[in-house]
């Protein structure tokens, strides 16, 4: 599985890119997932605001829930659920995909016509994942503090002034690059996790339609696992 | 022009070769049959370079197929053609972008000379007027005649048939036999059928080999097989007769 990753990294940085593809996966990827990243965001938010204010308000800190709600946010939820939606959504279809596609044999027909699949099938997800998770993360971030906004400031009266002013005391670039290094490994673990489960699906997972059905199963437990596992490690070295 | 020498391989134990010697002249096309399980896509797909042997070696053009990599192995495969049992074309891509594909990504034609080969290479196999529809679209027959399209546009040196009448209608698996005699007549590529229905392609090859319990059991020519008194062979090909002759290179031997 490391020799994968190793290949899938060579062959990133070694030109020729299949650019359409790139695109392809880009708009499949990240374009694709807005909508879910939108939702998911927008109601974590709001329930960092409800959960933020019930607990801050106990100690009198009600005005400490905009930095609270951020860094949540940009350090930890946003990263690790953005990813996680992700892998659900993206890193299942990718799975699938390409194990049809090694249980039909086109990866084996793209290798007689002298192609490289790691150029086909797993450098654009890998390049298309590298670039989305990070983007698709930041709007998590951007819609969840409005979301915890909507709540704190609208329902609960925690003032706009006071839930934006006191965020940008506390959160600083460091921990907004945080959030972009957790996005943008997370965004290599699923490309990685799943193109090797769908790319060796025959071998691992047996063949067939159960074959590809349980190499979908294991990719999207194994994606979602190393996710927080590595999340643990990140923040074990960034903190 | 394709060599195989004492070949072995096995799955979780099983020995599916034990030792198997076969060799293909240039433009000669070979029936490969056996029965089901024996080895026969497996023996394909190690000319083919998809597999490696545990023991022997796959020799194509004076070339070692089993030890070659990167851009040797590349050059070889670009003088191969391989006509998949399912067809395995692209299931993303429609009938024309299928067979454009290998064109478009192995050589510099232009998109109008891409264009003009693809159509022509549907008109050989009877395509014309199914280049925008999907594989999902079209049927058994369609898809391996696009297939042998995709596997011919590039002109191949050696083409490698797997099973490419099963599961069609007797009819449309006549059809596709002529099919491949007619483009070998056209193209004179050496050929390796894989086959378990003879009767269909005896009439096209040169030769024939059967592979029985992981060797190659008989080897001749297909007249030579009609004839034989060899029980496997017999029991294969279906006619009467009975005997307990095996032959090979053409020669009867007794064994």
């Amino acid at each position: 599985m490391g020799l994968f990753l190793v290949k899938a990294v060579l062959f990133m940085v070694i030109p020729p890119l299949k650019f359409n593809r790139f695109l392809k996966q880009v708009r499949f990827i990240g374009l694709q997932s807005v909508v879910l990243i939108f939702l998911t965001g927008g109601f974590t938010g709001m329930v960092l605001g409800f959960q933020g204010f019930y607990s801050l308000s106990k100690f009198g800190s009600d005005a400490f829930l905009g930095p609270m709600v951020g860094l949540a946010l940009i350090k930890e939820l946003g990263p690790v659920l953005a990813a996680l939606m992700v892998t659900g959504r993206a890193g299942s279809a990718i799975t699938a995909e390409i194990g049809i596609m090694r249980m039909s044999e086109q990866i084996d027909a793209l290798e007689l016509m002298g192609l490289n699949p790691y150029r086909y099938l797993v450098v654009p997800n890998l390049l298309a994942a590298m670039i989305c998770l990070p983007l698709l993360t930041a709007i998590f971030d951007v819609v969840g503090i409005f979301g915890g906004y909507l709540i704190g400031g609208k329902l609960l009266g925690v003032g706009a002034g006071t839930y934006f002013g006191e965020m940008a005391n506390y959160v600083e670039m460091q921990d907004v690059m945080e959030g972009f290094y957790k996005s943008l490994s997370f965004g290599v673990i699923i490309v990685w996790v799943c193109c090797f489960k769908g790319y060796y699906a025959g071998i691992f997972t047996g063949f067939g339609s159960e074959g590809v059905s349980k190499a979908t199963t294991q990719a999207v437990v194994l994606s979602s696992v190393l996710i927080l596992v590595w999340d643990y490690f990140m923040t074990s070295i960034l903190f | 022009m394709i060599k195989i020498e004492n070949l072995y391989k096995s799955f979780d134990g099983n020995e599916v070769f034990r030792g198997i010697s076969l060799e293909i002249m240039k433009g000669e096309v070979l029936a490969l049959i056996g029965r089901s399980g024996c080895g026969k896509s497996v023996l394909l797909k190690h000319v083919a370079g998809l597999m490696k042997p545990e023991k022997g070696r796959v020799v194509v053009d004076g070339r070692e197929m089993d030890r070659a990599k990167g851009r040797s192995l590349t050059a070889l495969r670009d003088r191969l053609g391989f006509l998949f049992q399912g067809g395995a074309l692209f299931d993303s891509m429609n009938v024309f972008e299928n067979v454009a594909f290998p064109l478009k990504e192995k050589t510099k034609l232009s998109d109008k000379r891409i264009q003009t080969r693809v159509l022509e290479e549907l008109e050989n196999v009877g395509l014309s007027g199914s280049e925008y529809k999907y594989p999902s679209q079209i049927s058994g027959g369609m898809v391996k005649r696009a297939a042998l399209a995709r596997a011919l546009v590039g002109d191949p040196e050696i083409m490698l048939f797997d099973e490419p009448t099963t599961g069609l209608d007797p009819v449309t698996g006549h059809a596709i036999i002529e099919l491949i005699d007619s483009c070998h007549r056209r193209l004179h590529f050496t050929g390796i059928i894989v086959t378990h229905e003879i009767s269909k392609v005896f009439g096209i090859v040169d030769r024939v080999a059967m592979l029985h319990e992981g060797v190659v059991w008989a080897e001749g020519t297909p007249s030579e097989f009609s004839s034989s008194k060899d029980s496997v062979v017999r029991a294969f090909v279906g006619d009467s007769g009975s005997g307990e002759g095996r032959f090979k290179g053409g020669m009867h031997e007794k064994i």
